[in-house]
């Protein structure tokens, strides 16, 4: 057996049958090209990599209306978390620095607050103690926490400017340089 | 799909915890596998440890230097545990680099070596296609078949269960391939040839393949480039090991 197999790979048939790989692949390759729109989630809306942002419409802690779709054309940080979750607490401060920084390149910082499992008071006193100034949205009946399908707290969605989700971070808290790098590069100007 | 285990207050991510266990088994397997071989099972235990910590140093300062002016205000940022920040195409080939000077410094022959890594290497196919399905990524593309699952908004090819079921099949073949035969660099040629052979036939029913040149899929052709390299290593395998006319191979 061993041998039979030795002698086949070796022998005469050793160079047609690399032949025959290279002719069957291509031609599988061709045959199997994708159709359009068959390798893109782009069009459908679902809260991971590649696929379009699913769209919500939250009042913010001062009560206007923020609606996603509004912010087509800019980069959208969209963070959800809680004002319980040792974790959101830990990287709001970083989120606040991005806003500061980036808000003239066209980075826009989105909070989403779970208010479904958190209070409108506390998201309130927990954005006043860090002195933050991004909209914060107020989830009260957790329609966007269903949207993105958020299992953990915090989760961070980066959206690019078509409105296409382009990376999702579960669990925190986030590392400065995960949201500094990660903006660059959708701002087109990383690596 | 279970991306996230929640245990108590902590989010686990179960493809990471998955792919964590794929290196732990791999190198488990390897170790095993070279005892049989004849090698020594430490210094091929080694080299993977010094190829992992390479390839991790090495895929971060890679990442880092595309972004010189955020890590050079933030230099904690490099020890972030965090597999965002990090350039794989840097750190496989640092790793590949580490292991091959490791290899060369402690006498470990090339082919043996190759086969007793073939099999670790098969495990932790297993567990990448397993974290695909936790994570629900490598999606396939719409289909009506029976057996289409509603992922990410559409009906779509299971192509996660197609991806787990060809990894298995090529572990257990690799699993049941004696020690050295019918030549050494078999097993792990063997094993590449399968793999790249399966993502070539698997690639066709995603959804999420990179195109190249209009209308290809940059993995298929990756893949079979790959092919035809490890159905070329065996070819040239099997002619140097074959008997000579005095009897007797050399491998």
């Amino acid at each position: 057996m061993s041998d039979a197999l030795r002698q086949g790979l070796s022998g005469a048939r050793g160079r047609p049958l690399l032949a025959a790989v290279l002719v069957l692949g291509l031609a599988w390759i061709f045959v199997t090209r994708p159709a359009d729109g068959a390798v893109t989630g782009g069009s459908i809306p679902s809260p991971r990599p590649g696929f379009s942002a699913p769209d919500v419409e939250l009042e913010d802690t001062d009560g206007r209306r923020v609606r996603l779709s509004d912010l087509r054309g800019q980069v959208v940080v969209l963070n959800v978390w809680a004002s319980w979750c040792p974790p959101c607490r830990a990287e709001m401060p970083a989120l606040q620095d991005l806003h500061e920084r980036r808000a003239g390149d066209g980075v826009v910082v989105l909070a989403v607050n779970s208010t479904v499992q958190d209070s409108e008071q506390a998201a309130r006193d927990f954005a006043q103690a860090y002195g933050l100034t991004f909209p914060i949205g107020l989830d009260r009946d957790g329609q966007a926490t269903r949207l993105y399908q958020v299992r953990a707290l915090p989760s961070t969605f980066f959206i690019d400017r078509e409105g296409i989700v382009r990376r999702v971070v579960v669990g925190g808290p986030l590392d400065a340089t995960v949201l500094e790098t990660t903006v660059l590069d959708m701002l087109g100007e990383g690596g | 799909m279970l991306p996230v285990l929640q245990i108590g207050p902590a989010a686990v991510e179960l493809p990471g915890l998955l792919l964590l266990a794929g290196v732990w088994i791999g190198s488990l397997l390897a170790e095993r596998k070279a005892r049989r071989l004849g090698l020594p099972a430490e210094r091929v235990e080694r080299m993977i440890l010094v190829a992992l910590v390479c390839g991790v140093i090495a895929a971060r300062l890679g990442y880092a230097a595309s972004y010189p002016q955020v890590y050079l205000s933030r230099p904690l940022g490099l020890l972030a545990l965090t597999p965002f920040t990090l350039a794989p195409d840097v750190g496989a080939a640092a790793g590949l680099v580490a292991a091959w000077i490791y290899g060369q410094r402690n006498q470990l022959p090339l082919w043996p070596t190759l086969d007793a890594l073939a099999p670790g290497m098969a495990a932790f196919a297993v567990c990448l296609a397993l974290a695909h399905l936790a994570s629900g990524e490598a999606f396939g593309s719409p289909a009506d078949v029976p057996w289409a699952i509603e992922l990410w908004g559409a009906r779509r090819h299971p192509t996660q269960a197609y991806e787990l079921l060809a990894a298995a099949a090529i572990f257990l073949l690799l699993l049941r391939l004696q020690p050295g035969r019918p030549f050494q660099g078999f097993g792990y040629a063997v094993f590449l040839a399968l793999t790249a052979g399966a993502r070539l036939v698997i690639e066709a029913w995603r959804g999420d393949s990179v195109v190249w040149f209009g209308s290809l899929r940059a993995a298929q052709l990756v893949s079979l480039a790959i092919l035809l390299g490890a159905l070329e290593v065996l070819r040239r395998l099997a002619r140097s090991s074959a008997p000579s006319p005095e009897g007797g191979g050399r491998g």
